[in-house]
């Protein structure tokens, strides 16, 4: 369903991503751990069409990203910035995604994704009026208003709290329902886990460990983890 | 539930009216940038007439110059804040993820330039004839004519400009800068058409600095629509 | 760690790069032949002898330095070859001087001339202003630190600034010919006995040859900049 071959991305002489290849299949959730740098953002800008690899492909339902605009449709991304516009409300935040991704009856489906992550009733003030939690949701809404076949979230549980946590979860769970997969970079490996079908650990650029879930003891997993944190650091 | 597969993307030119729209909707909400650009357009034309010698150069050789000038500014102004929103919290990320061309941001941001800039010039010139008591009744419409011309090509090269210098540390030194050069067949080709109309010299005297205006325009727009990605990470 | 250890051998060389000593020693062989062994013209006396530096740096200005930036510009935006970037931040730098020195150059010869510094001749005019683009230019390159989108935006500027060039030389032509402007002597005659003609294109020889030597050194430095950032990166 989404297949990355051999992506290769290089900045300034460095390889921030370096041959890099999985598959997922619907309702997969890639849970990716890493320190710092160890470029786990741009592998997921380049999932999202935001960056071109230098070399290999990434295939969402067998066709390539780079190969029109129109795949790009099919991916949602959630990062630490909110990508909203200030002055304007939550629903029209959503709503304008929805348009752009020709989502029929935008409004509707606005509404629905606010919804879903439980601050519809902020839906008509100035994002920029909003505390960090809630602009965090209102940007998950955003993310998932067109339906995204391939839900890529950056550390998305920075900033929230509780119930924002768990309408994150719901709405994660909601996209894996409806059949999409899911990329999840975060710090927290108890969080990680719980969604992950499989795990891997991005170091330099490369996947220095990527295995399924079932086979992992996730305390085990913690503790080798742990290790490998305090050599990088 | 929502699905991918039933979205059906806007093209090209909608795509660009949907950024436009939300660029427009973004700057009515806060009217800041607008009213600035607008009170610095009428304080300069005023300046103007203060440090004008009214035995020594008559209204009709002055006020072009001082209108086409003041437009350039205060066109800036404008666009100064064109991209800025963008980047604030990578709202730009969010356009770049959707299945638009990239060709169609420049084109709605540079629409909604237009009509911000337009919107200007609907307050400025009548401001110009009525400070400087100009005869203009009958090269109104000519008039607006290099003015929608001369707006054309000042958006289509600031837009492009603006998305570059809003990356840079000295944005609000470097957009002037880098578009001022540009600016000037813009302003030569207005003020030369627009005084020779005013002075009620026939039509043909301004046909020249006219076509350069419409050769400008036709030449950058292109141009620039085709540069734009270009100024993106990708 | 230990630190890398490099070998910057070439910057022991550039000093004594043959391009440049050859060209520094044919530029003041028309000097002298110049002053020394060119008849002085009879209508502009000595002062004429400035066209010399002056039309052959206005010509290196813009139709090498300025269209290599062009040309440059173009072929990195579809090659991504970041050499392109390098000759084409170097043509500008290089032409920047020759630029100057055309500005520099004029006013003086006007001023003995026509007995005014400033006369918005149409070439002057138009010199002025890519003066004023290739300082934009440079201002650009030096706001951006990213070196990809510094050679992505160079780029970008480059090819437009060719484009508007055309449109400033027609519109201070034209601003020039339907403007009542004193009516002032043509300097660069066309017909030129023999002498003047050999020095002339003496002259242009010589500052060709050191356009093509600064821009070989500026070129190399331009590439030592790019390693060494290269190297501090690896080692951070």
């Amino acid at each position: 369903m989404v297949h990355a071959d051999r992506l290769v991305r290089v900045f300034a002489g460095r390889r921030a991503v370096d041959d890099v290849s999985f598959t997922l299949q619907a309702r997969d959730c890639l849970a990716l751990f890493g320190p710092n740098g160890a470029g786990k953002t741009t592998l997921l800008r380049l999932l999202a069409g935001l960056l071109a690899p230098g070399e290999g492909t990434v295939l969402i339902n067998g066709v390539e990203l780079k190969s029109g605009a129109a795949a790009r449709t099919q991916v949602g991304l959630v990062s630490h910035a909110s990508m909203l516009y200030g002055s304007l409300t939550a629903r029209e935040n959503v709503e304008f995604s929805a348009r752009l991704h020709g989502v029929p009856e935008p409004a509707a489906a606005a509404l629905r994704a606010l919804t879903l992550m439980r601050v519809a009733d902020r839906a008509d003030t100035p994002v920029r009026t909003l505390s960090r939690g809630l602009q965090q949701r209102v940007s998950i809404a955003r993310a998932i208003v067109h339906g995204p076949r391939l839900l890529l979230c950056d550390e998305p549980y920075t900033g929230l709290d509780e119930s924002g946590a768990a309408a994150l979860t719901s709405a994660l769970l909601e996209r894996r329902e409806a059949g999409a997969a899911l990329v999840l970079v975060t710090h927290n490996l108890a969080e990680g886990l719980e969604l992950a079908t499989q795990a891997a650990i991005m170091r330099r650029g490369r996947f220095v460990r990527h295995e399924a879930r079932a086979l992992l003891d996730a305390s085990a997993y913690q503790s080798q983890y742990r290790e490998m944190a305090a050599v990088d650091g | 539930m929502d699905d991918a597969i039933a979205n059906t993307p806007p093209g090209v030119l909608a795509a660009a009216w949907l950024v436009a729209r939300k660029d427009l909707a973004i700057e009515f909400r806060t009217r800041t940038a607008f009213l600035s650009a607008l009170v610095f357009a009428l304080l300069g034309v005023t300046i103007f007439y203060f440090a004008w010698d009214s035995t020594a150069v008559s209204a009709v050789d002055l006020a072009p110059g001082v209108l086409w000038v003041i437009f350039t500014f205060a066109g800036l102004l404008g666009l100064q804040r064109s991209f800025g929103s963008e980047l604030a919290d990578r709202a730009i990320d969010g356009l770049l993820g959707a299945p638009v061309a990239r060709e169609s941001i420049y084109v709605g941001k540079a629409l909604a330039n237009l009509v911000f800039v337009v919107g200007i010039l609907v307050v400025t010139l009548p401001a110009v004839v009525l400070f400087y008591n100009l005869p203009i009744s009958s090269a109104l419409l000519a008039l607006a004519g290099i003015a929608l011309l001369a707006a054309i090509g000042l958006v289509a090269v600031g837009t492009l400009f603006s998305a570059m210098a809003v990356n840079t540390r000295m944005a609000e030194l470097l957009l002037p800068m880098l578009s001022l050069p540009f600016f000037v067949p813009i302003v030569m080709g207005a003020a030369q058409s627009s005084a020779r109309l005013m002075a009620g010299r026939p039509v043909a005297e301004a046909l020249p600095w006219l076509r350069i205006l419409v050769a400008f325009d036709i030449v950058f727009v292109t141009a620039c629509t085709l540069a734009f990605p270009f100024t993106l990470d990708e | 760690m230990t630190p890398p250890v490099v070998v910057f051998s070439d910057v022991e060389r550039t000093p004594r790069d043959p391009l440049l000593i050859v060209a520094i020693i044919a530029v003041a062989l028309v000097f002298i032949r110049a002053l020394a062994f060119t008849p002085i013209e009879a209508l502009q006396g000595p002062a004429q002898k400035i066209l010399y530096v002056h039309a052959s740096s206005a010509f290196i200005a813009l139709y090498i330095a300025f269209v290599l930036m062009a040309i440059t510009s173009i072929l990195y935006l579809w090659l991504k070859d970041e050499k392109l970037d390098r000759v084409a931040s170097s043509a500008a730098e290089v032409g920047l001087v020759f630029t100057t020195v055309v500005l520099l150059t004029g006013p003086l010869w006007g001023k003995t001339i026509w007995g005014a510094w400033w006369t918005w001749d149409a070439r002057l005019t138009s010199t002025l202003f890519l003066w004023f683009i290739i300082v934009g230019y440079g201002l650009l390159r030096g706001a951006v630190e990213d070196r990809g989108r510094r050679a992505r935006y160079s780029a970008v500027l480059g090819i437009l600034a060719a484009l508007l060039v055309p449109f400033i030389h027609l519109s201070v032509y034209m601003f020039r010919t339907l403007h009542p402007m004193p009516i002032l002597l043509k300097p660069s005659s066309p017909s030129m006995p023999p002498e003047m003609q050999i020095t002339f294109f003496s002259a242009f020889g010589a500052f060709l040859l050191l356009f093509a030597a600064l821009l070989r050194v500026r070129y190399r430095v331009a590439t030592l900049r790019d390693r060494l950032a290269d190297l501090e990166q690896e080692r951070a």
